[in-house]
Formats: C-alpha cells, sequence, structure tokens
C-alpha cells in the first residue's frame, strides 16, 4: 500500500489552515512593511514603486533600491504622531487599569456565587460580547451627551447644577473601553478564581491571616495568570482603538488607531499609514507574544 | 467564609447594571415617539417601520448576512482544522509560528489587520468586494473558532478515538463518527461566535470591502456620525434581539441537556 | 479462594516445549525520548491463556498492551501474533480488540450502537449485526438497558458494555487494560470471577493489565511481574508467591520477610546460611551459591511459627525475640516480633480455635521458628 498518501492527507490538517493564515494574516503584515518604505503618489495603488511581477528579479531589486525611511522621519519629526503614540498607550494603560479595578470584584463575587447560580452569571457576562461593539460604544452617546440620559438624571436629583460635559473627552473614552472590554476581563479572572481551591483561604485564616490578609497573600497572587491574560486582552485592543476615541472622543484626542484611519480614509496617504500601521504593530509585539505565552500555559493547564 | 457576602452581591449587582443598562436604554429609546433619543415622548413603532422601508439598510442587511453565513462556515471548517493542528500534533515545523498567528488575531488591533489585508488585495489585484470582505471575515472569525474548538479538544477523552481503531474504523471514519459528534456542540458555538463577530464586524469590513457590498455596521457608522437617532436604535434592537435570541436559546438547551445528563447520571449511580 | 482460577482445570502449555506461543514479544524495546518503557523484553503467551502482566504504574506494562494494540510502534524488535508480524499492521487492521481502562464508551451512541461499531466497520450485514449485538448484550446481561446511552449507566454496567463491545468482532485476543481499576471493591470481585467464566467459556487468550497483586493473582493463569520495562519473572500464581526469583517479586508481592546472610555449607539439595540476624537457617533451595556469598532468604508470615517453647533444633531455623506489636484480624493474628539482633520479624497465624486461653501478649518473650522448605533462598 501507498503509505505516503495518509501521512499527506493527515498533514492536510496542519497544511490548509497554515496556509491561509500564512497568505491572509502574516503575507499582509509584510506587504504593510514594504509599502511603508514607498513614496506616497497620485494613482491607483497611491504609492510608488509599485512591483509588477512581469519586471522579474531584476525588477524587484531596482524596486528595492527605491525604498525609503522618509516615512518613517516623518512620523518621528511630526510631534503628531509621537503624542498619538504615547497618548494611546497611556489612554489603553489607565483603562486597563480601571478595567481590572472594576472587574476584579465582579469576578470574585462570581467565583464565590452557589454553584447553581454560577452558569446564569457567566452567561450574562459573556452575553453582551456577543452584541455588537459598535452598538454597545453607540449606546453611550445618548447618556453621556450634554443633554443625555446622565445629565438629565444628576440634574433632577440636584446633584449637579449645570451639565457635565463628558461626551467627547478622554473620560468618555474610558467609559468606552472599560464598558466594551470589561467582559474580557472577568472571564480569565473568573475561571482561575473559580479553580482555586477555597481551602487555601481558609487554611490561611486558621494560621492566624484576617480575611483582608489572606485574600492579598493567597487569593490575588494565586488568580495573577488571570489578572495577566485579561490584563493583555484588554491593553493591546485598546491601543490601537478606533472605534471609542472616533465616537466618544473629542477632536482633540489623539489615538493612534483614529490617526490611522484617517490618515488612510481622509488623506489616502498609504505608504504613511502603513509605517503609522508598522510602528504600531512593532510597539504591541511584545505584549502580543506574552499573550500568546499566557493562553497557551492556560491551554495547557487546562488540560 | 465562602459565604457569598454583601460585597460580593453589590458588585455583581452594580457590574451587571453598568453591563445592560446602556443597552436596555438603547432598547428602549427605540420605542420612543420622538425624534429626540434622550427625551421620552410616548411608546410608539414607527421607527421600526422607518427602518424596512430604508431600502439602502436593507440591501446592507442582507450584505452582512449573507457574508455572515459563508464566512462563519468557511471559519468554521478552518478554525476546526487549526484546533486540532494545534491539540494533536504537538511538533511540526513552525509550530510557535502557527500559534502566534492564531493568537495574535484575538488581540491585534482591527485597524492593522484591516489595513494590512486591505493593501494585500490590492497588491494581488483582487477587487474589493463582497469577496474580499468574506476573505477578511474568515480570517479573523476562524482564531476564535480555533480557540473555542481547540479548549473542548484539550478535555477530549483520547481514548474513545483509540477504541475506535481498535474496532476497526480508519482513521477518517474514526474522526467523522466519532471525534467530531463528539465535539459538535462545540463546532457549533464556535459558528455562532463566527457569525456574530462578522455581523458586528465594523472596521475590518470598512477597510476590505468596496462598493456595493457595504454592510449593515457600516451603514449604522455613517449614520452615527451625523447623529443619534431612533431610527438607528431600532435597527440596532433588532441586532441585538436577534443575537440575543440566539445565544439565551443555545445556551438554555445546552443547560437543560446538561442538568438531564446529571439527572440520568445520578439515576444510573443510585441504580448501581 | 485467592488461587481458584488457576487450579480449577489443568492448563500449561508453556512447559510443553512443542507447544508454540500465539503471541510473542521478542526483544522488544520502546523509548519515549529518553525514557525506556520498555527495554528489551520477551515475552510468549499461548492460546487460550489469561495472562497477566503485573507491576506499578510507569513499568512498561500498558506500552506493552499499546504496542500489541497497534496504539504505539516499537522502537526495536517484533511482535508476533499467530504466525503474523505485526510490524507496520495499524489497529485498525488488527485481530485484537481492547478494552480500555475509562472504557472508552462513545458517549453519543446508544448501548447497542456502541456494541454495532466494530461490527458495522467491517461492513458486516444488518441482520447479522443486529443478532450479534443481542448475543452480546445478553452475554453481559445488559439487554434491558440496549437503548440507554453510557451517561446513563452505572460504572459496572459501563464496564459490561466495553466489555460487550470489545467482545463482538470475537477477537483473537482480548487485551484489558486495568479492567476493574474503576469499580468498587465487592462489584470487582463478582466481575474478577465473571471474567474467568467467560474467557474460559468462549477459549479467549487474555492480556490483562494490572497493578493490583490480588486481581492478578485470582484471575490470570500466568502472572509477569514487570519492573523498569523488564519482565522480572513469569510463572502460575502460586510458583510466583511460593517460589519468587528475585527480592523484588517477593516484596513486590505478598508480605515477605528476607533474611540476610552467608552461606556457610552448600550441599546437592540444602544450604545453609548464617542469618546476621544471629541464627542459622538451613533450607532446601534449587539456588546453590557457593559458599561464602551473601544470600537472602524470604518467607512469608504465615509459614512462621510463634511460641513461647523453644522449639525442636534450635538455633537452627528458630531465633528468640520479644512480642512488638499484635494485630488481631478476627480470621487470624499478625505478630511483629522483635529478635534479639533487633530485627523485626512479621509473622501471621490462622485463629482456628476460638478464644485462646492463654494468648501470648506484649513484650514476651517469644521464639520464631519454621521448616526447612517453608521459604526460599535468593541469590544476590
Amino acid at each position: 500500500m501507498n503509505r505516503l498518501l495518509p501521512a499527506i492527507v493527515n498533514r492536510l490538517v496542519i497544511i490548509i489552515p497554515y496556509a491561509w493564515l500564512l497568505v491572509f494574516f502574516l503575507i499582509p503584515f509584510v506587504i504593510v512593511l514594504r509599502i511603508s518604505l514607498s513614496e506616497a503618489a497620485i494613482a491607483m495603488p497611491p504609492y510608488l514603486p509599485v512591483f509588477a511581477w512581469a519586471d522579474g528579479l531584476s525588477g524587484f531589486i531596482d524596486n528595492i533600491r527605491q525604498f525609503s525611511f522618509d516615512n518613517y522621519v516623518w512620523l518621528t519629526e511630526d510631534a503628531l504622531y509621537t503624542n498619538a503614540y504615547l497618548s494611546s498607550l497611556t489612554i489603553a494603560l489607565i483603562s486597563t487599569a480601571l478595567t481590572l479595578l472594576i472587574a476584579y470584584p465582579i469576578a470574585y463575587g462570581m467565583a464565590k456565587a452557589p454553584a447553581t447560580l454560577r452558569p446564569t452569571l457567566l452567561m450574562l457576562v459573556i452575553l453582551p460580547f456577543w452584541t455588537s461593539f459598535l452598538i454597545r460604544v453607540y449606546a453611550w452617546i445618548a447618556i453621556l451627551k450634554p443633554e443625555g440620559l446622565l445629565n438629565q438624571l444628576l440634574l433632577s436629583v440636584g446633584l449637579i447644577s449645570e451639565p457635565l460635559i463628558i461626551l467627547n473627552t478622554n473620560t468618555a473614552i474610558y467609559i468606552g473601553i472599560v464598558y466594551s472590554y470589561l467582559p474580557f476581563m472577568v472571564l480569565p479572572l473568573y475561571s482561575t478564581l473559580e479553580k482555586m481551591d477555597h481551602s487555601l483561604t481558609e487554611a490561611a485564616q486558621d494560621l492566624g491571616c484576617t480575611p483582608i490578609s489572606a485574600f492579598w497573600r493567597i487569593t490575588f497572587p494565586l488568580s495573577l495568570p488571570g489578572v495577566v491574560a485579561g490584563c493583555l486582552l484588554v491593553f493591546i485592543p485598546a491601543v490601537g482603538e478606533f472605534v471609542i476615541p472616533d465616537l466618544l472622543g473629542g477632536s482633540e484626542t489623539l489615538m493612534i488607531g483614529k490617526t490611522l484611519w484617517n490618515e488612510f480614509n481622509a488623506n489616502r496617504d498609504w505608504p504613511v499609514s502603513s509605517a503609522v500601521a508598522a510602528i504600531l504593530l512593532m510597539i504591541l509585539v511584545v505584549p502580543i507574544m506574552f499573550f500568546q505565552n499566557a493562553q497557551s500555559r492556560l491551554d495547557r493547564e487546562g488540560r | 467564609m465562602n459565604r457569598w457576602s454583601r460585597f460580593n452581591i453589590a458588585s455583581i449587582v452594580i457590574g451587571f447594571a453598568f453591563l445592560y443598562l446602556p443597552i436596555v436604554l438603547l432598547v428602549v429609546f427605540s420605542f420612543n415617539a420622538s425624534k429626540l433619543v434622550t427625551v421620552w415622548a410616548g411608546f410608539s413603532t414607527q421607527w421600526y417601520g422607518q427602518l424596512f422601508r430604508n431600502q439602502a439598510l436593507m440591501d446592507a442587511a442582507w450584505v452582512t448576512v449573507r457574508v455572515g453565513l459563508l464566512s462563519a462556515t468557511v471559519a468554521t471548517v478552518l478554525g476546526t482544522l487549526a484546533a486540532l493542528a494545534m491539540t494533536r500534533y504537538q511538533r511540526f515545523h513552525g509550530r510557535v509560528l502557527f500559534s502566534g498567528m492564531i493568537y495574535a488575531p484575538l488581540v491585534m488591533p482591527e485597524v492593522i489587520t484591516g489595513l494590512s489585508m486591505l493593501l494585500l488585495f490590492v497588491a494581488i489585484g483582487f477587487d474589493r468586494g463582497f469577496w474580499t470582505l468574506t476573505i477578511a471575515h474568515i480570517t479573523f472569525t476562524m482564531c476564535f473558532v480555533a480557540v473555542v474548538i481547540q479548549s473542548r479538544l484539550a478535555s477530549f477523552d483520547r481514548s474513545i478515538e483509540e477504541a475506535a481503531l481498535d474496532l476497526g474504523a480508519t482513521p477518517t471514519a474514526t474522526f467523522f463518527q466519532v471525534t467530531l459528534p463528539v465535539i459538535a456542540p462545540a463546532v457549533f458555538s464556535g459558528w455562532v461566535l463566527a457569525f456574530t463577530l462578522s455581523l458586528d464586524d465594523l472596521v475590518i469590513s470598512s477597510f476590505t470591502s468596496g462598493p456595493g457590498a457595504t454592510t449593515l455596521p457600516m451603514k449604522i457608522y455613517s449614520q452615527v456620525r451625523l447623529g443619534v437617532t431612533p431610527e438607528i436604535n431600532a435597527a440596532c434592537t433588532i441586532l441585538i434581539g436577534i443575537v440575543a435570541t440566539g445565544v439565551l436559546i443555545t445556551s438554555i438547551v445546552s443547560r437543560r441537556q446538561q442538568i438531564q445528563r446529571e439527572r440520568d447520571e445520578r439515576a444510573a449511580f443510585a441504580a448501581g | 479462594m485467592k488461587s481458584l482460577g488457576s487450579i480449577r482445570r489443568s492448563f500449561s502449555p508453556w512447559t510443553d516445549p512443542s507447544s508454540k506461543p500465539f503471541i510473542s514479544f521478542r526483544n522488544v524495546t520502546k523509548r519515549f525520548g529518553d525514557f525506556v518503557a520498555v527495554d528489551d523484553l520477551s515475552l510468549d503467551i499461548y492460546t487460550r491463556e489469561f495472562h497477566a502482566l503485573l507491576g506499578a504504574s510507569g513499568c512498561g506494562k500498558s506500552t506493552l498492551l499499546r504496542m500489541l494494540a497497534g496504539f504505539e510502534q516499537p522502537t526495536s524488535g517484533e511482535i508476533i501474533l499467530d504466525g503474523q508480524n505485526l510490524a507496520g499492521i495499524p489497529p485498525y487492521r488488527r485481530p485484537v480488540n481492547m478494552m480500555f481502562q475509562s472504557y472508552a464508551l462513545f458517549p453519543h451512541m446508544t448501548v447497542e450502537t456502541n456494541i454495532a461499531f466494530g461490527l458495522k466497520q467491517d461492513g458486516m450485514p444488518k441482520p447479522a449485526i443486529a443478532e450479534r449485538v443481542t448475543q452480546m448484550l445478553k452475554l453481559v446481561k445488559m439487554e434491558q438497558f440496549a437503548k440507554r446511552k453510557p451517561h446513563q449507566l452505572s460504572g459496572g454496567q459501563r464496564q459490561r458494555v466495553a466489555l460487550a463491545r470489545s467482545l463482538a468482532k470475537q477477537p483473537k485476543v482480548l487485551l484489558l487494560d486495568e479492567p476493574l481499576g474503576a469499580l468498587d471493591k465487592k462489584l470487582r470481585e463478582e466481575t474478577q470471577f465473571e471474567l474467568m467464566d467467560l474467557q474460559q467459556d468462549l477459549g479467549l487468550t487474555f492480556v490483562v493489565v494490572t497493578h493490583d497483586q490480588e486481581e492478578a493473582m485470582t484471575m490470570a493463569d500466568r502472572i509477569a511481574v514487570m519492573a523498569h520495562g523488564k519482565v522480572i519473572q513469569v510463572a502460575t500464581p502460586a510458583e510466583i508467591y511460593e517460589a519468587p526469583n528475585s527480592r523484588f517479586v517477593a516484596d513486590f508481592i505478598g508480605d515477605v520477610n528476607i533474611f540476610d546472610g552467608t552461606v556457610s555449607r552448600a550441599q546437592a539439595s540444602e544450604i545453609r546460611i548464617e542469618a546476621d540476624a544471629g541464627f542459622a537457617i538451613e533450607a532446601a533451595s534449587s539456588e546453590h551459591p557457593s559458599e561464602g556469598a551473601k544470600a537472602g532468604f524470604a518467607i512469608r508470615p504465615e509459614k512462621i511459627r510463634v511460641g513461647r517453647q523453644v522449639p525442636a533444633g534450635s538455633p537452627v531455623n528458630a531465633a528468640e525475640g520479644e512480642l512488638w506489636d499484635i494485630a488481631y484480624l478476627g480470621d487470624m493474628t499478625v505478630y511483629h516480633v522483635k529478635l534479639n539482633s533487633g530485627k523485626v520479624v512479621k509473622a501471621s497465624s490462622l485463629n482456628a480455635v476460638r478464644a485462646v486461653e492463654d494468648p501470648l501478649g506484649y513484650d514476651q518473650k517469644v521464639w520464631i521458628s519454621f521448616d526447612r522448605d517453608a521459604g526460599v533462598v535468593l541469590k544476590d
């Protein structure tokens, strides 16, 4: 019998998804890098040099010769971009911390809930994740507007005398990010907290810890894998967030996702937006690798 | 000690209120008679009627559903293969890169994914439209599918596959008669997840779609930029309604099955 | 009770040089990376034999079974089944079937379809399948559960279904991986005898992997005691117990006392050992260590007598000590005697007579003694 054929069929399990991801996920990044080294042009596609397969190897080498780092130089010289990167990182960092602060008590409460109630609570946390991101962000516009529902409520109770300006500020962005990414933080936290052996904290208390110090010395350190996974799940996409700053943020809010979008759609400067994306990617490579590591470790432990 | 304290209950109640209140308000104001979405002026379903007369919106919805069905199905096949590759082959060339390509799209900012895919389509001269949109959706949703199925496969009892081989089933027969039926619930929820992700996506779609392939989120987005209107609230409510019913039904069914199963197990155990 | 399985019929093809083994492992080695799971192992198993592979976890017994089933390939060596070299034959083309430790029932199929699974793979016509399934259900007394799913069955019922499924294809050899491991003690004892009867009635060859020595002793015709990927001894349960070939086997099966010492006289059929515990042992032996060599003498607790009187023949095969511990177990009593040399010896005696008049008490001076053929000499 031909023993080679089953081996290849066997390998197709790997080859098909691998090839798909190579072509549609990895190679596009290479193209981004390559175009970030080109010059903008009024043409279609709007960049130069354009590589044509017909030119063959010599054309390819010629093509590489024309590469320039002008776009990167331009990005570093223009304070707009540097500020956008820095403020994206700051906003993402602060929102991640806020999300953790809000998500932890929720996850902790869920893990301590009666076992019969837990599946329902879990489903309720997951449910918003299935509804559109755009819709969830949109819902906040009506709430945060100067004449919006929040201000109406606060005014009617008499807590404030004139409307708060929240929409189109960074506060609105924080609210938007915390709200949209909360399930991403709650889920990994819950899964580490739920697996935790309750007798550990009991043992700590038996040995003289107060409930609060038992929490900080036992529960929290043991939940760190969940904290790390949750923070990365929030931080990484938040850095490049576009919808939230676009809909909730103001014109003065600089976030790199929005800058990239504008550069691409309004200015039609593909090489510069590619360079913006390339730098963003380089910033995020390290956290992404951390995430991948944390995730595969969790997967292995799950076995 | 392991009691559910007041603090625990309060954090859950407040947390869930925070999660659900905005959505509830959005739904409520879709039935507002006034054109303002912040002042209640009585109940009305006029915006829903207007919605269904909005041909552009209906066209977009149809595109969205078609892309969703097609991309979710292909993504489920690819994602299942990827999950099998990840769990069944501990060593192969480029495994690290492969798992990187599975996990990275889960957190990759959508602007990067969208832009890079657009540039690929332009570079190979692929006209943007329905098909580029579908390919882009397959690519980012298949990774979510892979992760869902992978976690099911991780707890899969391999000895039932060995039993099938031992009883004379070829590896292919074993996969289709034993493995696939057993992981089917995970495959199904992977499909539902892929479908809703595709239904909801705005950023990647905006980059990769072309003329004639405007999706519902793109349409909603362009209208939201012009201002908040009850009509959009109505559109959002319908979307939420579809997704929520789907998710609720599947989770209630699976919960029922699980309860029934636990009851059976107890009964069998008691019977000895 | 214990060795009922082995004495109820006379079956010993391994003593007949003209009989050919049905399964042969020939110098089989299996490595996983640096770890050697099975180390240059050779073993013969005969038709209709109930053969147990006994050892602690990690000794290679399961790997051996999985190589026979085809889930693992030997790194070197060969496995012959009924004259056919199994190398390169995938599990689904081997005439052996396996009963898994976890039972591995297909959770999405009923009892019936589970049992029919293997027959369907063979393309057996439907009426024949139905007939065979009915027959199998009857065999394991599960007729009324045919339509149930595995999760609706108790542990014992699942075990029977797994057994029926693995027998349905009428394999030449049935492999059983810890078949009773998941059952509670009472059910396990009942099932042991059922398995033995079944094997006898169907005339099959059974290879069972177990870590439970009592299970192996009860069921098997022969036991292969394994450690570190090697077979240490292959023999009938009685031989393994009464004539272990090594300290490892003596120690592994049941309770044993081992007296170390130096051989002072080695004659044709008798060995004298000056025990380190301060007395002389004279024993019948088939082993013949040379004079002056180190040797051990292994003796089971129930073969040691404990009494107040100085035994005849003292100080040969007898030693003085004090009673250190007494455990009254109802049917028997276990004594721990601390000899004058400090060595603690375990002895047990059946309480054949009700209410002993003058029972032995703690800290009393006692003598232990044993017969010259009560133990085995072990070469170092």
